[in-house]
């Protein structure tokens, strides 16, 4: 619904965020991987990628998906941009 | 033939397994099956009072495990039908008076005794809980359109994957279409997307299953009643038939109709 028209009605329109809470809560629940945890994950693999290609460290993003019932780790990590050196 | 075994869990308590159990056991006795339901809920009886079976109640599962009675003993018979029965829990002791393996073996016996055998499964994910899968050879979750039973109803299913059991389906209990469509009550899509099970049916939440459990009469004997109509659905879908789902549609008001024509 409409944002404006749910303020008329005085719709809360709380479901959306009941599905939302409860999407983050069946993943952590699910892999019984705290935040904390996808931290830790995601500094060590900042480091071990870190030694063999130059990336973006800012701009990395480590989410947790589901597909149904199955679980995945997506890793979304941007490298490093330099400037070609124009040839001749 | 030989009985199928179905188990109801829900993990969180309240959400309707004993309604549930019992109106499914009704439904199917309706259409001519034989059936036996079994309270699991050793400790806290109450499958016997849902039923109207309260007063008829001389033995119970645990006499049966503990072999103070035989099986036909402790299967009292309903009021309605004469191929229904109940085997009630024992409402002095506790969950660990029996164990996975007693019912496995409870249900062997229970086979030829019935077309269905349906077991009402404790709340929890401990003993209880593992006592009333271990015989299923189907699995149904109940559960309502809240966070909290949603969420419980994922980790048993998490459970019942782990036991290597068949995939559980899903029942969605108690849902009310006009919050729903007030956009304050997650609908039967949202809880599908969320708990990636296959949907089993959907009961909306009615005034008639308390008038029904009040007099122990199961509300799927009530011709008029929409959860009635729901449970005996589900039944029939047990059986095999292709039955489409409820039409829940609540009476749209103005503004729900002109916020669709703005969307």
């Amino acid at each position: 619904m409409a944002d404006w028209l749910k303020r008329i009605s005085g719709q809360t329109g709380s479901a959306d965020e009941a599905k939302e809470r409860l999407k983050l809560v069946l993943i952590h629940d699910r892999t019984d991987i705290n935040p904390d945890t996808m931290e830790e994950l995601k500094d060590d693999l900042l480091k071990t990628i870190s030694q063999h290609i130059a990336i973006e460290p800012e701009l990395v993003k480590i989410t947790m998906m589901h597909e149904g019932r199955e679980q995945r780790l997506v890793a979304d990590i941007p490298l490093k941009h330099y400037d070609r050196k124009k040839i001749n | 033939m030989t009985a199928k075994i179905i188990t109801v869990t829900s993990g969180k308590g309240g959400v309707g397994k004993t309604t549930a159990t019992a109106n499914l056991a009704v439904a199917l006795a309706q259409m001519g099956q034989r059936v036996v339901c079994l309270d699991a809920d050793i400790g806290l009886r109450n499958l016997d009072v849902v039923m109207g079976l309260e007063n008829r109640i001389v033995y119970d599962i645990v006499d049966v495990i503990e072999g103070r009675c035989r099986l036909k003993q402790a299967m009292i018979r309903d009021k309605r039908f004469d191929d229904l029965h109940l085997i009630p829990a024992a409402q002095t002791r506790d969950k660990n008076a029996i164990s996975p393996s007693d019912m496995i073996k409870l249900g062997e016996d229970l086979r030829d005794e019935a077309d269905w055998v349906i077991i009402d499964s404790p709340a929890g994910i401990e003993r209880g809980f593992r006592n009333a899968i271990a015989p299923a050879d189907e699995i149904i979750v109940i559960t309502n359109p809240d966070v909290s039973a949603v969420r419980d109803a994922d980790r048993i299913i998490g459970l019942i994957e782990a036991e290597q059991k068949e995939p559980a389906k899903l029942i969605i209990n108690r849902l009310n279409p006009e919050m729903v469509q007030r956009g304050d009550m997650l609908d039967a899509e949202d809880v599908l997307e969320l708990l990636a099970i296959k949907l089993l049916g959907i009961v909306p939440e009615d005034e008639n299953v308390i008038v029904s459990t009040n007099v122990g009469k199961p509300v799927a004997l009530d011709e008029k009643s929409r959860a009635g109509q729901a449970f005996r659905n589900i039944s029939r879908r047990l059986m095999g038939d292709e039955v489409p789902l409820l039409n829940l549609d609540f009476k749209e008001d103005f503004l729900h109709k002109l916020s669709r024509v703005f969307k």
